[in-house]
């Protein structure tokens, strides 16, 4: 009597697990998706929250469960997830992870429901093969700041979009004196600027099949040199404090600082500062190129809601609502195709020329990109390119060393 | 190294035989399960979620693994890489060159802080906190503020030394001196961490044993190398111990000093480790190396077990 | 006598020069979360222009700090007693239960620190996932239930415990819990305070357990929602500076009350 109970509780206890099981794979059934991300962390959890908002209104069968976290420990976690497979159906990614996510697998293919929205460039960025595997949420994109006062007082012209590097350079010699404590110019050591000024002077970082790099060229050490040559001489070196946290930014704030290579994302930092200043597009050298900094995001291939996970990427990425979220709180720029809705961009303040924003973006130059070693290949790079610009290397060393680092990296 | 030898070198023999109860079939048992309600608290938890981990990460070592696709087993590949990788160890003895710097600092300062504390000087619960506060301020301001007083051009330590003559090095700027620096900067932060523990340990020295030597006419350094040193030792024993097993695992310091840098110069083993795992995307690498860490570690602890019996006095 | 005099002026001087120099970085974070704006300086006025406390009402007013501060306070305090009973009572066996393969044990038992957390995350986080203890406070607690360095710490306080004051209760006709709780415990205050001090100071400031197992908003600790402060971009010093005093305080609240029970304690219990 009491097993046949017990029995029939088991019975009764399966058959409800197996039903529930089966409500919640159906597709057509409210589903709840989760999105973990780092794009709204640190001031923009409400306008995250508003475009939510927007997209269940819209789709009242979809909830979108948000989690947020810190951008330095996004990684972290994220691998984490990835390795215990608790990773949510729509997560943030960088492009320079892009190529490892996608050649593991990782990525959903979409079916984009409109891909005119998105500015083209940007859209194949995450495109392998011409099937999109993950769609851009936002950019922003690196532009040469000036102290027009030091330019005033020193009578030179102010940069413009014409500016090459021997402007520049010019420039920046006639602006520096180290005796007042002012410098004529900034531009980090890094790999994000190197890249960057190799594409300015028509050389490549990687060979065209990504197995080795190609920067160990004239027009690559001439790059170099470009970066390195400016420490010490128009650039404070790293014992005066080069290269820590926001030193560039409070010197230019200071009124001690003529140009400063930085991202736009300093807008709001320095609207404030006692003295006139202005951006341009970043002079190249034989060709001009701009570094642009996007994010995006993906859908897990394991997830059971692709189809609900895509239409709230999309909505994310390209909805209207997103476009004007993003536009009143100043939140980096909606990567979308169509400039009349950006316009008023254009009159948010200062900088008062917001249009080299998107003149920068006529000449793209987006990071190279490995599937497996990319940050090693960037740790590398970096590390080397200070040891030219300590000194303790000549270019030619440094970059020979980085190439027979890197390519054992990569080639493997 | 065997546990055998661990095992007989971990029991106390300076230690008298404790009373121990009659060998009966009934209080054995109950004997031992007095045992056991004394250390299950502690073993579960233990064995569940710090040894369960480490067996799971012994058996990641003999993969390859990015975390992203599955893992796939490579036998002993992992440990032959790192040890033909000649990173595997400059970053050993980056770390043993950390050790060695801090520790004879790090003791003697917070030794000579403790006894300082320990007098009946004036305000000195206050100055214990303020000796603490550097423990529990964080990395990041730590990391600035000592970079800042180590600026080579313009730093207050540069200055000084110019001022009698010395031309000051690069500090955390130069390959050579970056991990002098960092060495700097952890025995200060840590030094209240020392003092704490130490001046815990001289609480628990009875003041009787000092007034009897001092009728011996035993001078300050006479008590302090005759009662206060020895009655200390199993908390400089402790310090020693822990302070080894934490040097082997220094890591938040000089990612916020340094970052390993100039060109790797001041990488240590645990940031290789977190860079291979989370970074370079090469995770069992990453549990190669730490075991052949936790190996090294273990070693090292064993000499220091085994020689305990020469100097440390339990009471 | 004038020679002791001199050496009694010269260890205050040498003492409160060292802690103005111990003060100094606390002082400057305080400086920097004071001066709305200014950046990341590295030399600070020492009066700023315009002090304000803006930083700190935002740092209230745009996160859940209460709530953050809550849940850092929560498994601090939960994590600090648990860890006083699981290590008093193994540190107990380890000193005065004398059983085969013991040292064995303690070998193994200080093992489990000597390798980095870093390498242990995933597979922890694996087995989380299968106690389906993912974001829920149990599941950052568990792993912080026994600490080695806590046992190992007790251990040496209760080798120096005399044995004889066992012995005596022994006579009386006391058992292990009875001598374990009125002889032992009694005689290792200080290192209990210690421990004290310790393990909230690690659950505290701990990191990279409680990032990957606590995702909700709601179950975020301290250290994480400071490091949430920081953008991919641009960081607002001043908003981090005013957590950073607002996260080392407690502590050092909970070190000046420890310090001050360790003496009474020691004074009060009379046996040493």
């Amino acid at each position: 009597m009491n097993r046949t109970l017990l029995a029939t509780a088991g019975i009764v206890g399966i058959a409800a697990l197996v039903l529930t099981g089966c409500t919640t794979q159906a597709d057509d059934g409210p589903v709840t998706i989760t999105y973990t991300n780092f794009i709204s962390n640190d001031g923009n959890e409400e306008n995250l929250q508003a475009i939510v908002d927007a997209f269940e209104a819209e789709n009242p069968d979809i909830t979108v469960e948000v989690t947020t976290l810190p951008y330095g420990d996004y990684g972290t976690a994220l691998q984490t997830d990835l390795a215990a497979g608790t990773v949510s159906d729509v997560f943030d990614i960088e492009y320079s992870n892009y190529a490892a996510y996608q050649a593991n697998g990782v990525l959903a293919p979409l079916e984009v429901a409109n891909p005119e929205a998105y500015r083209q460039s940007l859209l194949e960025a995450y495109s392998t093969d011409g099937t999109s595997y993950a769609l851009p949420s936002s950019f922003s994109d690196v532009v040469l700041y000036y102290n027009a006062d030091l330019f005033d007082a020193a009578g030179l012209e102010y940069p413009n979009s014409d500016w090459t590097w021997a402007d520049e350079k010019a420039a920046a010699e006639a602006l520096t004196d180290q005796a007042a404590g002012v410098w004529g110019d900034h531009q980090p050591i890094s790999f994000y600027e190197y890249y960057k000024v190799l594409a300015q002077n028509g050389g490549q970082f990687l060979n065209d099949d990504k197995t080795a790099v190609a920067f160990n060229t004239p027009e690559g050490i001439e790059a170099a040199e470009w970066l390195v040559n400016k420490s010490g001489t128009v650039m404070p070196t790293i014992e005066q404090g080069q290269g820590t946290a926001d030193f560039d930014t409070n010197l230019f704030k200071d009124g001690k600082l003529a140009m400063l290579h930085t991202g736009i994302w300093v807008f709001g930092s320095v609207a404030d500062v006692p003295f006139n200043w202005d951006i341009a597009v970043e002079p190249g050298n034989t060709v001009q190129a701009s570094a642009v900094f996007s994010n995006a995001v993906g859908v897990s291939a394991t997830s059971e809601h692709i189809e609900a996970a895509t239409k709230w990427a999309e909505f994310l990425t390209s909805s209207d609502v997103m476009v004007q979220t993003r536009l009143d709180a100043g939140w980096e720029l909606p990567p979308i195709s169509d400039e009349a809705q950006l316009a008023t961009y254009l009159d948010k303040g200062k900088p008062a020329n917001r249009q080299a924003v998107f003149d920068s973006l006529d000449g793209i130059a987006l990071p190279p990109v490995v599937a497996n070693g990319q940050t090693e290949m960037q740790d590398i790079i970096g590390e080397e390119l200070v040891e030219a610009q300590a000194g303790r290397k000549t270019v030619e060393e440094a970059l020979a060393s980085a190439e027979e680092r890197i390519n054992a990296v990569i080639g493997g | 190294m065997s546990v055998s030898t661990l095992q007989t070198s971990l029991v106390d023999r300076s230690a008298p035989a404790p009373v121990r109860p009659v060998r009966r079939a009934g209080t054995r048992a109950r004997y031992a399960l007095t045992v056991l309600a004394f250390l299950l608290p502690s073993a579960i938890p233990l064995t569940l979620f710090v040894l369960g981990p480490m067996i799971a990460a012994a058996w990641v070592s003999l993969n390859e693994w990015n975390l992203i696709a599955p893992m796939r087993f490579v036998g002993l590949e992992n440990f032959a890489t790192l040890l033909s990788d000649p990173t595997t160890g400059e970053v050993f003895l980056h770390t043993v060159f950390y050790i060695v710097g801090y520790l004879p600092l790090v003791y003697l300062g917070g030794l000579a802080l403790a006894l300082a504390l320990n007098t009946a000087l004036k305000g000195r619960s206050f100055l214990r906190g303020v000796y603490f506060l550097p423990v529990v301020t964080s990395w990041i301001v730590v990391a600035l503020v000592w970079r800042w007083l180590l600026n080579p051009s313009n730093g207050i330590v540069n200055s000084a030394l110019a001022a009698v003559g010395i031309e000051g090095p690069g500090w955390w700027t130069d390959p050579l001196w970056a991990m002098p620096s960092i060495i700097i900067a952890s025995a200060w932060k840590d030094l209240g961490f020392v003092m704490v523990i130490l001046l815990a340990g001289l609480q628990a020295i009875d003041p009787d044993l000092y007034d009897a030597a001092k009728m011996d006419g035993a001078g300050w350094w006479r008590r302090l190398f005759s009662v206060t040193l020895p009655l200390l030792s199993p908390s400089t024993f402790f310090v020693l111990v822990i302070s080894l097993i934490n040097g082997f695992q220094v890591f938040d310091q000089v990612y916020a000093m340094t970052g390993g840098g100039p060109n790797g110069a001041s990488e240590v083993v645990v940031q290789r480790i977190y860079d291979l795992t989370f970074r370079y995307g090469q995770a069992g690498e990453a549990a190669a190396l730490s075991w052949m860490l936790f190996i090294v570690i273990l070693a090292v602890t064993l000499v220091q077990v085994r020689g305990q019996r020469r100097w440390v006095n339990y009471g | 006598m004038g020679r002791r005099r001199l050496g009694w002026i010269a260890l205050h001087v040498i003492v409160v020069l060292g802690a103005i120099a111990m003060f100094f970085p606390f002082l400057w974070t305080i400086i920097t979360s004071i001066s709305p704006g200014v950046g990341l300086t590295v030399t600070p006025a020492l009066f700023p222009e315009n002090p304000s406390l803006e930083a700190y009402a935002r740092l209230f007013a745009e996160r859940p700090f209460g709530r953050v501060i809550l849940n850092s306070l929560g498994l601090a305090i939960a994590t600090t007693l648990v860890q006083l009973v699981t290590s008093s009572t193994a540190a107990y066996a380890f000193s005065r239960l004398p059983f085969r393969g013991r040292g064995a044990v303690f070998a193994v038992y200080l093992a489990t620190m000597m390798i980095p957390l870093q390498v242990l995350i995933v597979p922890l986080f694996v087995e989380l996932k299968t106690f389906g203890l993912l974001n829920t406070y149990l599941g950052a607690l568990l792993p912080t239930f026994a600490s080695a360095f806590g046992i190992f710490l007790l251990r040496q306080a209760i080798n120096q415990v005399p044995r004889e004051l066992d012995e005596a209760a022994t006579l009386d006709g006391a058992g292990h819990f009875r001598i374990f709780w009125t002889i032992v415990l009694p005689n290792i205050r200080p290192a209990l305070a210690t421990l004290t001090v310790f393990a909230f100071m690690g659950s505290w400031n701990s990191f990279l357990w409680p990032l990957v197992v606590l995702r909700k908003p709601e179950l975020q600790t301290l250290p994480i929602a400071l490091a949430g402060l920081q953008g991919q971009y641009t960081t607002e010093w001043d908003i981090i500076m005013a957590g950073s005093v607002v996260s080392i305080l407690p502590m050092l609240a909970l070190y000046i009350f420890a310090q001050k029970y360790v003496i009474q304690g020691v004074a009060s219990s009379g046996i040493k």
